[in-house]
């Protein structure tokens, strides 16, 4: 399972990462990208031209499948259950809702060290601390190189968490997922519900 | 592989566990069957809210002091609205499911989940304007007393009108909006009359039976905080609830989709999640 996170600046910066992923990329991929809270529909269509995947939006209680990029509706956070989402309308985090922290921290919660976290360009603090809650689980954290960044709180801000070693330029992202999938290294770990 | 500084998921998990079973001696409310991503998030608010350091320590907390248990329970259950909240919602009931309402002498609405009311007065205001709402009653239920109380009242704070007053307009509201309200000081009282035709109870929808039957149902943003069996569960409730052709309105990225009655309801409405009941 992949999650990304991303704001000001994030629909392009997704846009390039989904134009890397082929139409053979194994893995489930769960976004938050920082959004008005009207809906819009157009947003999901603007990631479908850039994916060879299919983008949705998520639908409460919808189940997660393989090779699909899941988009969080506008004004509801995203959660990650075993084999579903779950939406909630609960209070904005670090200001915003849908918010990467609950989505980072709901999925180290289910997947542990098959995670794969993504923090892109934003304005803001938020993924950082949903960053360290996927490594304390065991699982891997990307960022974009906050060099390449139109904003580069989010991103420094996530490195400063994490102190990750796996940063990288906007370019070298969607490469290094795909890697990653093929290496199927996380999907290997062993998960620390088990050693308990 | 990295080591787990945290308590393993599996303890966490049954420490929630232990917490909940509590709660449920407590004061008789079973959140077991709610979706634990939500709740987890819910629970841990409230972990670092009464400085209890961890899922125990709330539990030990809780068996000994009600009003933390209190505290826990309100923060559990309630789901913050807004009226009119997804003004294409009421734009869909005003001019889609009014004008086939009208054509019934009696109608029936229970908004289930009612929380602090907001819903329930938008529901009232929209009847009113269709002129029906003099015909209508307005079933209003949530598991939480308290909750009820406040909606019961009619009292709204004003910093929230604004916004308010604003989906009101979007939702093709025909008044002004400011004339369903007295305003005192920080607090709005909305008119007597848009309460007339509400009844408020308590209801538990993870264990209460259906009580009569509705034209329409609304249930918006409630149900996600249900995993997929208690879903199920309200599911059928519902559906034992409506009359048939009757109407079921969900919150805007909910769906009868992942539920097993999907096949009892035809899509009125695909993005204002608008259902009708066909068998």
């Amino acid at each position: 399972m992949i999650v990304i996170g991303a704001s000001l600046g994030g629909l392009q910066a997704l846009q390039t990462i989904l134009r890397g992923l082929p139409p053979t990329f194994p893995w489930p991929a769960a976004v938050v990208l920082h959004r008005d809270k009207e809906p819009d529909s157009s947003l999901c269509e603007l990631l479908q031209r850039s994916s060879a995947l299919p983008v949705v939006e998520v639908l409460d209680k919808q189940p997660i499948q393989p090779g699909t990029i899941y988009l969080a509706p506008a004004d509801y956070h995203l959660l990650v259950e075993p084999g579903h989402f779950c939406l909630s309308t609960d209070d904005p985090v670090c200001c915003a809702r849908p918010s990467i922290d609950v989505l980072f921290e709901s999925a180290a919660d289910v997947y542990g060290p098959s995670l794969i976290g993504v923090v892109l360009t934003g304005g803001s603090r938020d993924g950082a601390g949903g960053a360290a809650r996927i490594q304390r689980e065991g699982g891997i954290v990307l960022v974009q190189d906050p060099a390449t960044a139109q904003n580069a709180v989010m991103p420094a801000a996530a490195i400063d968490a994490t102190k990750t070693s796996f940063v990288l330029p906007l370019s070298q992202l969607g490469g290094r997922l795909i890697q990653l999938a093929q290496s199927k290294l996380p999907l290997h770990f062993p998960s620390p519900k088990s050693n308990s | 592989m990295i080591p787990n500084p945290e308590p393993a998921q599996g303890s966490e998990a049954s420490e929630l566990d232990r917490l909940l079973d509590a709660v449920s001696e407590g004061c008789g409310v079973n959140f077991r069957d709610y979706a634990r991503s939500s709740l987890k998030r819910r629970v841990m608010f409230r972990v670092a809210e009464e400085r209890a350091g961890t899922i125990s320590g709330l539990c030990a907390r809780v068996l000994d002091d009600q009003a933390c248990m209190e505290r826990l329970l309100m923060s559990l259950t309630i789901h913050v609205s807004a009226m009119f909240r997804d003004p294409g919602f009421y734009a869909v009931l005003r001019a889609e499911v009014a004008p086939v309402l009208r054509t019934y002498p009696f109608l029936r609405f229970w908004v289930a989940g009612c929380s602090t009311g907001e819903e329930v007065y938008s529901l009232a205001i929209l009847l009113h304007e269709e002129g029906l709402y003099p015909r209508s009653r307005i079933y209003a239920t949530d598991l939480n007393e308290s909750v009820i109380e406040k909606a019961r009242s009619g009292v709204f704070p004003i910093s929230t009108m604004r916004e308010h007053t604003r989906n009101y307009q979007l939702a093709g509201g025909q008044g002004a909006f400011a004339e369903y309200y007295t305003a005192d000081q920080d607090l709005v009282i909305f008119r007597p009359f848009l309460r007339e035709n509400m009844i408020f109870a308590a209801h538990n929808l993870a264990e209460g039976a259906s009580f009569n039957e509705f034209h329409m149902i609304l249930c918006r943003n409630v149900m996600i905080y249900f995993n997929r069996s208690l879903q199920d569960r309200v599911h059928k409730l519902f559906h034992e609830s409506l009359i048939m052709f009757g109407y079921l309105g969900l919150g805007r990225s909910e769906s009868v989709r992942f539920s097993s009655f999907e096949p009892c309801y035809e899509t009125l409405s695909p993005k204002e999640r608008i259902y009708r009941k066909i068998k």
